[in-house]
């Protein structure tokens, strides 16, 4: 399949990517050749058969929502790379 | 101080326990090879001494008032890949995207070491968010192969691997998406385990891709392997897919593998599956030779050794790639430099925080991956690529139960080749993913895996070779692993390019 610069720019957005120039020329080849050679896939008849997920049919475990941590707002801030108070600081996101 | 460097893990505990070694001198010795030798393998991406040294002289004080004495691995020394949270300590991933990360909180493995009794030296190199087969893409420089230092030491977990194949650690902890901890294992010269998928807990294993990954402990026998993995295994609430009520029990499968040495024909009663579509075109005549070399040894010793086929073989690694990147690029969509790590200077805007902090934090393989797994999983291509990957996964898992309804173990190898040059094929992405095709069904299957030596190749490289049993069938493999390293002694031929007496 060939991979054109209209979808590179749609993968990158879904990927939350900005590339050079090289960047997007380099993946337009080694992801061409890497779908390429998945398409080998296709030669299985897989109609009708299951999707396996997981290694084994694992259900959600529930528990009680119960609170059992601590306060640890200065921990988990303490990697912020930017933060105001006890707060985040991120750009603004609404108008 | 080359007498502890010497010794297995277990060796060492027994050592500890007998009070001959001091917990602080054996974190000691290990502590200064690193420092001497760790310079021209890079195996370590951070070193905690102080914290090393105090932890053994906690470790001194709990044995002597009696307590936890009797943990096999009570004082020895460790590291793990740097993808497993360790409270208050560097953990990077071997990404930029994470340089400087401190994890509030302990992985369940890292908890169940420190309550094991274990010290924990440092944090071992890997390739950058555990995608790489050479540790080449690790943000912080290759690991060089204690074996050549011109070579690979493999990977993902490269770091682990030569840690302990350069007497840098005692033994260690890696984990496998598909083949991370076999193939580096292979690559050095030591001993590996992938575990059950399901068995050891994943919580504050920084995620690659969920349904795949597995942590497991790489050293220089399979009986420091078993000893490791019985202290990390079992049920963790923290992880819904840690299924395992009780850790593993290998109590007895040392004394059971023992026994039958004595009697002559120790594999008598084990039926081993040889696959003959795994040695056709593709594989390397050294690595050929040593695998098959190791059937015919396990025949004399009165294993029921039987030529048959897996079928699927050359559609397990497209399959693992469609499902591993979309898994990833749902796991990595959380590094959007808000809470944790890396954050570009440049941005101007919310959105640009998530453009520019990812596009400058990640290095070129993961962004490969990423981009992958966000086309597979995107409208229009979902049915083709995700879903279609996801029924051959069904068909692999199944022609693996099969052949293991008939067969103990199946014998594979590990990689098509001995470890290569660095530089050598990671220009070649396809290339790279296609040399994972004996290790990838076992993460597709949740099948376990044991890679350990069989052989020297090319170079004198070693040559390891993969038993790969049923779910939950690890004492099992570990008695056969355990039986080959008792009437072998490639697991015990060491690196010699350092020239540090071990």
């Amino acid at each position: 399949m060939r991979i054109s610069d209209e979808l590179i720019g749609y993968i990158c957005e879904l990927s939350r990517l900005e590339l050079s120039e090289d960047e997007k020329e380099g993946r337009k080849k080694d992801l061409t050749d890497i779908l390429d050679y998945m398409d080998k896939l296709n030669e299985l008849d897989t109609r009708g058969l299951p999707e396996m997920t997981h290694p084994f049919d694992a259900a959600n475990r529930f528990r009680e929502d119960a609170p059992a941590n601590g306060d640890r707002r200065q921990e988990m801030l303490a990697n912020a790379p930017d933060r105001k108070g006890d707060f985040f600081k991120v750009f603004k996101t609404v108008e | 101080m080359d007498d502890i460097r010497s010794m297995t893990a277990l060796e060492l505990g027994g050592a500890i326990r007998a009070g001959t070694v001091g917990c602080a001198e054996a974190a000691r010795a290990y502590l200064d090879a690193v420092k001497e030798f760790d310079g021209d393998i890079g195996a370590y991406i951070s070193v905690f001494e102080d914290e090393a040294l105090a932890e053994a002289e906690e470790a001194q004080r709990r044995l002597a008032a009696g307590g936890l004495g009797d943990s096999p691995l009570f004082g020895v020394p460790t590291a793990v890949k740097d993808v497993i949270c360790v409270k208050g300590r560097r953990t990077t991933a071997a990404s930029k995207m994470l340089d400087g990360f401190k994890p509030p909180y302990d992985a369940h493995v890292a908890e169940r070491l420190a309550a094991a009794g274990a010290v924990m030296l440092g944090k071992l190199n890997l390739d950058e968010f555990a995608m790489g087969g050479s540790t080449e893409t690790s943000y912080y420089g290759v690991t060089r192969n204690p074996w050549d230092l011109s070579r690979v030491s493999g990977g993902s977990s490269g770091g682990s691997a030569a840690a302990v194949a350069a007497g840098l650690a005692p033994y260690a902890l890696g984990s496998d998406t598909g083949g991370s901890i076999r193939q580096p294992s292979a690559f050095c010269g030591v001993t590996g385990i992938k575990p059950t998928y399901g068995s050891v807990s994943r919580y504050g294993l920084l995620a690659y891709a969920s349904s795949l990954d597995q942590i497991g402990p790489i050293g220089r026998d399979v009986w420091d392997c078993a000893a490791a993995l019985a202290a990390i295994s079992g049920k963790d609430r923290r992880d819904s897919t840690s299924v395992m009520e009780a850790p593993f029990d290998f109590s007895g499968v040392r004394e059971g593998a023992e026994a039958a040495v004595s009697l002559g024909t120790p594999y008598r009663g084990f039926k081993v599956a040889l696959p003959k579509n795994y040695f056709d075109a593709g594989l390397s005549e050294d690595v050929k030779a040593a695998t098959l070399g190791a059937a015919r040894e396990m025949e004399r010793l009165g294993a029921d050794v039987e030529e048959t086929g897996i079928p699927l073989l050359e559609y397990a690694v497209p399959a693992y790639y469609i499902i591993a990147c979309a898994e990833a690029s749902s796991n990595l969509s959380r590094y959007d430099g808000v809470k944790y790590g890396f954050r570009s200077e440049k941005a101007e805007d919310v959105l640009g925080v998530y453009y520019k902090s990812r596009s400058e934090g990640f290095g070129t393989e993961v962004k490969r991956r990423v981009m992958l797994g966000s086309f597979v999983l995107s409208s229009g291509y979902f049915d083709a690529y995700y879903k279609k990957a996801l029924q051959v996964r069904g068909l692999i898992k199944r022609a693996f139960d099969e052949v293991l309804g008939k067969y103990d173990f199946i014998l594979s190898p590990v990689s098509p080749t001995v470890a290569y040059k660095i530089g050598g094929q990671i220009e070649d992405p396809l290339a790279m993913y296609m040399a994972d095709i004996y290790t990838v069904s076992l993460n597709l299957a949740g099948l376990p895996g044991v890679a350990l030596p069989c052989g020297f190749g090319e170079g004198g490289m070693p040559v390891g070779m993969q038993l790969i049993g049923g779910a939950f069938s690890e004492p099992l493999l570990v008695k056969a692993a355990g039986i080959w390293q008792s009437v072998t002694d490639y697991h015990k031929k060491r690196a010699k390019v350092l020239g540090n007496g071990i």
